[in-house]
């Protein structure tokens, strides 16, 4: 039982940068025990969250979000295809996320991140069971065009808290979204008229005129909070997401109601009052996060 | 106000459990584990010498391999892995083993429903049978929630589909040993009490979830006893065998 107490007297000896290194969890623990985080946050606070335009221009729609310096551009392209035989009034999403080694230190070129096809599909589920989009919006004419939505989130900086950031740009992005104009032509076949072209045409070939915006009902918004020992600590750095290895995500629409409780394991055991904590806090983030998207809509407006 | 389930059970009944130790011959640990028509084989192999890319030297690394019925896995299987991985990390002692790989491969043989919790139960007596050190087991639960709020357990992939939301949930199991007055009393209180792994689909609200834990909470007893009588009575057939 030597060697804790001899680092202890180290840790009080050294200067921060080299305990940060040297003794990590020591370090983060002492943080702790002062009711502060390393980055100067008090324990229940998240991160300042920031969502502007993603200024993609070959994208319908497109959002850039900052969670700290976790930073996420989401871009969605649409597409025309023939609906699937089961289902001929409804469209289609496909999410895909990206972690390119520009991201992190721990994702190397040509292997990809191991992460990143799991982030994928959680928010597949979590877009689909908030039921935030009606499918049956995304129909053009029923059994032979709908919609096909390409949601493309790519990680900028991978700081922490990764499903957070990519859902708060998804739900941005699916709000700034612009749905393309279409026609059709006198052989039947639907076409999407680019945007610079649209006003030499006539207006009756246009099919989905006045149909521009998506309606959104209830937007998800999630918080990421990890256990460690009795301490919830929402919003994890990278740094403190290699130090706890409990996590818990939940995720609320603007509704109030749960779309997913995601805790994946961890060696620390969530009490039903735990649970509870994370929920309230996911309450309050959700407000922040409503109010600077909202902000951020009525700018794009005004513009 | 009883709600009408295909194959006729009770809201809170589970289908018929079925669990073999020691089915393969190569593998250090093999289980097979069946609830109904839902049937997965695990095998362990290790711990194995070094640990992969990326993983902490000083402990055992775990490593799940998901192979699907048919087809190759995509992005639903790594999530399974992930999700798989660090629940069966948190009840295994890590620091016994350090610097060894222990893989785990799950095979899906039938997929009728409850697949995830079917595949931790799995693992479980398959780390087990391969002698893994273990803090405690896991036992895991699909609990389902139907529109007019009644929750369904162990449904089958029909009632997965048709139902507005579902949840798999994987508590620790209830400890049978005789614990000494005082001190370790509010631990034990706590592992009763407490979550190991929690994945939602569809939308509900917080009171249905809490619905569903306490559900799935009572359910995972009955679950454990059948996990503890059939690897008890393993271990005695092994013992007679033997002598």
């Amino acid at each position: 039982m030597g060697l804790p107490n001899e680092s202890g007297d180290l840790l009080s000896k050294m200067d921060s940068d080299a305990s940060r290194r040297l003794f990590p969890l020591r370090f983060y623990e002492s943080h702790l025990s002062i009711s502060t985080r390393p980055d100067g946050r008090p324990l229940k606070s998240a991160r300042e969250a920031f969502v502007g335009p993603g200024d993609v221009a070959s994208a319908d729609g497109s959002a850039m979000t900052k969670i700290g310096s976790t930073t996420m551009l989401a871009a969605i392209k649409m597409e025309i295809m023939t609906p699937s035989a089961d289902k001929p009034d409804e469209g289609s999403i496909a999410v895909e996320f990206y972690m390119p080694p520009i991201c992190s230190p721990l994702v190397r070129p040509g292997r990809p991140a191991e992460i990143a096809p799991v982030i994928s599909k959680q928010l597949y589920d979590t877009i689909m069971s908030s039921g935030m989009i009606d499918l049956k919006e995304l129909s053009l004419i029923s059994g032979k065009a709908a919609w096909m939505v390409y949601l493309d989130i790519y990680c900028l900086d991978a700081d922490g808290a990764l499903f957070d950031a990519a859902l708060y740009s998804a739900a941005a992005a699916f709000s700034f979204l612009q749905i393309p104009v279409v026609s059709l032509s006198e052989e039947g076949r639907l076409t999407i008229i680019p945007e610079e072209g649209n006003g030499n045409k006539s207006d009756k070939d246009v099919v989905n005129k006045g149909k521009r915006k998506l309606t959104i009902s209830s937007l998800p918004f999630s918080l990421t909070c990890g256990l460690h020992k009795n301490y919830i600590l929402p919003d994890p750095t990278s740094e403190e997401e290699t130090l706890m290895e409990t996590f818990v995500t939940v995720v609320l629409n603007s509704s109030g109601h749960l779309v997913s409780l995601y805790k994946p394991g961890g060696p620390v055991l969530a009490q039903t009052s735990t649970i509870q904590d994370c929920i309230a806090l996911t309450r309050q983030r959700m407000t922040d996060l409503q109010k600077s998207l909202d902000e951020a809509i009525t700018e794009m407006k005004v513009d | 106000m009883e709600i009408d389930r295909t194959d006729g059970r009770s809201p809170n009944q589970l289908r018929p459990l079925a669990c073999s130790r020691g089915i393969l011959h190569r593998s250090h640990g093999s289980a097979s584990w069946s609830q109904g028509d839902t049937r997965v084989i695990a095998a362990v192999y290790g711990p194995k010498a070094g640990t992969k890319k990326n993983e902490n030297p000083e402990r055992a690394c775990l490593e799940v391999i998901w192979k699907p019925k048919t087809g190759q896995s995509g992005k639903e299987e790594k999530e399974y892995e992930t999700i798989l991985k660090r629940t069966l990390q948190s009840i295994c002692i890590l620091t016994i083993n350090p610097n060894t790989t222990t893989s785990i491969i799950i095979q899906v043989v039938h997929d009728d429903g409850s697949l995830l919790p079917c595949a931790v139960n799995a693992a479980c007596v398959a780390l087990v049978d391969a002698g893994i050190p273990l803090k405690h087991l896991a036992v895991s639960i699909c609990c389902c929630l139907a529109t007019c709020g009644h929750v369904i357990l162990d449904p089958t992939k029909l009632e997965e589909e048709k139902m507005k939301a579902f949840a798999y949930l994987v508590f620790p199991n209830s400890i049978n040993s005789i614990l000494p007055e005082g001190s370790s009393h509010t631990k034990s209180k706590q592992l009763e009490d407490g979550l190991v792994t929690s994945v939602t689909h569809g939308g509900m609200s917080v009171e249905d979830y809490f619905h569903c834990l306490d559900r799935g909470r009572a359910a995972t007893a009955r679950l454990s006893d059948f996990l503890r009588k059939n690897l008890q009575s393993q271990v005695l057939g092994e013992g007679s065998k033997a002598g």
